[in-house]
């Protein structure tokens, strides 16, 4: 027997996986990109065929602005998600080590919520009647109580509140792993705390935070619930335009379309910020 | 002028008294070595003077200026970290130039000067170079330069040469002094390595369960060791009980009488005699012990000895090699003049 053939984990295993991903993924998509090629019945469902009129459709100015909308809602959750995560992650990871496991277990217990339940507990929390406007009102910052919600900063707010833990966890196990000597290194050479942090300790975990933007903005772009509880119609993004097509319009061909069309342009967005990581590193 | 003077500085984390009430004055341009075994607070005593730690009590003193509040980065000491701490994000030269990038230099007179420190740790031509592709004693050297790219006011350096080998970290101890000589920065070293100590040091500060034990000129302390771990922590030496009446003292049932250079350092009673292996001699008369072990290291020859139940190490040199084999019975003196008598 040669060396080669006494690893621990036995190749094969890898096949269970392989064939789970066949079956569950590789063959829904392909249905999917045969229907959106599918010629629509009017009123009815649709026949199989081949025509690009579904994605002719997507070519007109209205559909590019809720593609833009959704990028840029998506883009800009992931941004202010990881500006928050990432001194979030560092001060976590300077605590004490009871500290961090209950903060780590809050956070874990905040990923078993729903969307739903976010949702609309945030727009009860931003409502006229019920919400922090009476608060603010009672305090007297405002004259009456007003409402939040529906509204950009009430989508961000829920987006960001569901992306927030996931960005944590990705930046948790390179940011504790950060050797503390880097920063006070920079310190000890005449960079004031802030200053060490933004010249040292940022660039150096310039990966993972990359890697959280990525998460964090391919996630937010899936979400069709939020934009419609909390945003307001302008703020619908592609996916509420999935929905609306397939379920209330029952044009599946149209939305296949759309589902494709929103799976190229993220991975285009993530192929995009690898390139720029990698061309920074390069230069650097 | 640039003395640092130590004032009573203590550091308590919790119950434990991490560094306790240290009173020290380290004269300009030393090169100091803070030598002690590990957890004995040597770290901690540097971190303090980097403003890395903030004391419980105490003042730290450079050029007469109090510093004790002042923030690290506004102390402009220069440091070397045990793990290097250099940045991965950058190139050697943006590394070595970080420091003056932080203070405002420009690109140029930046570039310049990461030129000039790495031809002087004698590394010209990796200024371009990542961090990642330097050896471990390239890297050494260039965190020493970057320690030293604003000509620091004191040098601080924890544990610098512990991640190399032992060839390279002797060569490493010659060429951080003869650089610290040739710049005449106040220097102060973190090293658990007696001899590493030795080779560079001009002062030594002996660290002990938080306390100095000793300071003073590395040769001084090995002769004049104010107390037995002293004696036993610089160089290797024995330590056998004895009785101490005048000049007289008793050690395994014989009478020595002390000579002139012999250092008391207890009063009479029971006391410790510290002999050093290169000052036992074997003779017609004297302390009976046989003969347990000999090692021939080439360069000299340690012969293990049992004294009534006590080891005793005697070091000579190979053409010095006494005719003795396993299980003899030889007569040991202990050399006049170089015997210390310490409080127990």
């Amino acid at each position: 027997m040669s060396v080669r053939d006494q690893k621990a984990t036995p190749g094969w295993l890898g096949a269970i996986p392989a064939v789970w991903l066949a079956v569950l993924f590789l063959v829904p998509f392909a249905i999917m990109l045969s229907v959106s090629v599918a010629h629509r019945v009017p009123g009815g469902f649709f026949e199989p065929g081949f025509e690009l009129t579904s994605y002719a459709r997507l070519f007109t100015p209205f559909f590019g602005r809720i593609l833009l909308t959704s990028i840029l809602i998506a883009a800009g959750a992931a941004l202010i998600c990881v500006a928050l995560a990432f001194p979030f992650t560092v001060i976590l990871a300077g605590m004490r080590r009871r500290a961090q496991t209950l903060v780590l277990v809050i956070l874990l217990a905040v990923l078993s919520l729903s969307e739903v339940i976010i949702g609309f507990s945030l727009s009860t929390l931003l409502s006229r009647t019920a919400g922090v406007g009476n608060l603010f009102a009672w305090i007297g910052l405002i004259e009456t109580s007003q409402a939040y919600t529906p509204g950009l900063f009430a989508l961000m707010a829920g987006l960001c509140y569901l992306g927030f833990p996931y960005a944590v966890l990705v930046l948790y196990p390179p940011v504790s792993r950060l050797d503390p000597e880097l920063g006070e290194a920079a310190r000890s050479m005449g960079a004031s705390p802030l200053r060490a942090f933004l010249s040292v300790t940022v660039p150096v975990l310039r990966a993972p935070i990359l890697g959280a933007l990525i998460l964090v903005f391919v996630f937010t772009l899936g979400a069709y619930l939020l934009p419609q509880i909390l945003g307001r119609p302008r703020h619908w993004t592609l996916s509420v335009h999935i929905t609306d097509q397939a379920i209330f319009q029952s044009n599946l061909p149209f939305a296949a379309a759309m589902a494709i069309v929103l799976l190229i342009v993220a991975l285009a967005m993530v192929g995009l910020a690898l390139l720029l990581g990698r061309e920074r590193e390069g230069r650097a | 002028m640039t003395e640092l003077t130590l004032r009573g500085l203590t550091k308590r984390f919790g119950a434990t008294t991490a560094v306790e009430d240290v009173t020290l004055d380290i004269p300009n341009g030393r090169f100091v070595c803070l030598l002690g075994p590990s957890g004995c607070g040597k770290t901690t005593l540097l971190r303090l003077i980097a403003g890395l730690e903030e004391p419980s009590a105490g003042q730290i003193l450079v050029a007469g200026q109090d510093q004790t509040r002042v923030p690290t980065h506004r102390r402009d000491f220069g440091m070397v970290f045990q793990s290097l701490a250099l940045f991965p994000h950058l190139t050697v030269a943006e590394n070595i130039a970080y420091p003056l990038a932080i203070r405002g230099v420009d690109r140029a007179t930046r570039r310049r000067r990461a030129a000039e420190l790495l031809e002087l740790v004698r590394l010209p031509d990796v200024g371009d170079r990542r961090i990642h592709q330097l050896s471990g004693g390239q890297r050494q050297r260039v965190a020493i330069a970057r320690g030293l790219a604003i000509d620091p006011r004191v040098f601080l350096l924890d544990e610098p040469l512990s991640a190399l080998d032992a060839n390279l970290r002797e060569h490493m101890q010659v060429e951080l002094r003869q650089l610290q000589q040739r710049l005449g920065v106040t220097t102060l070293v973190v090293t658990h390595d007696q001899k590493e100590a030795l080779t560079m040091a001009d002062m030594l500060i002996v660290m002990d369960q938080g306390r100095v034990q000793q300071t003073g000129a590395p040769m001084e302390i090995y002769r004049d060791p104010a107390n037995a771990f002293v004696a036993g922590f610089i160089g290797s030496t024995n330590l056998l009980p004895c009785r101490l009446a005048g000049r007289q003292i008793r050690v395994a049932g014989t009478t020595l009488d002390l000579a002139e250079g012999d250092r008391v350092k207890s009063a009479d009673g029971d006391a410790v005699l510290s002999v050093r292996p290169e000052d036992v001699r074997f003779a017609e008369t004297g302390l009976p012990a046989r003969v347990t072990f000999i090692r021939d290291l080439g360069e000299s020859v340690q012969i293990v000895l049992d004294l009534e139940g006590r080891e005793v190490s005697a070091v000579f040199a190979p053409r010095d090699r006494p005719e003795v084999g396993l299980g003899d019975t030889v007569h040991l003196t202990f050399e006049p003049g170089r015997r210390v008598v310490l409080a127990p």
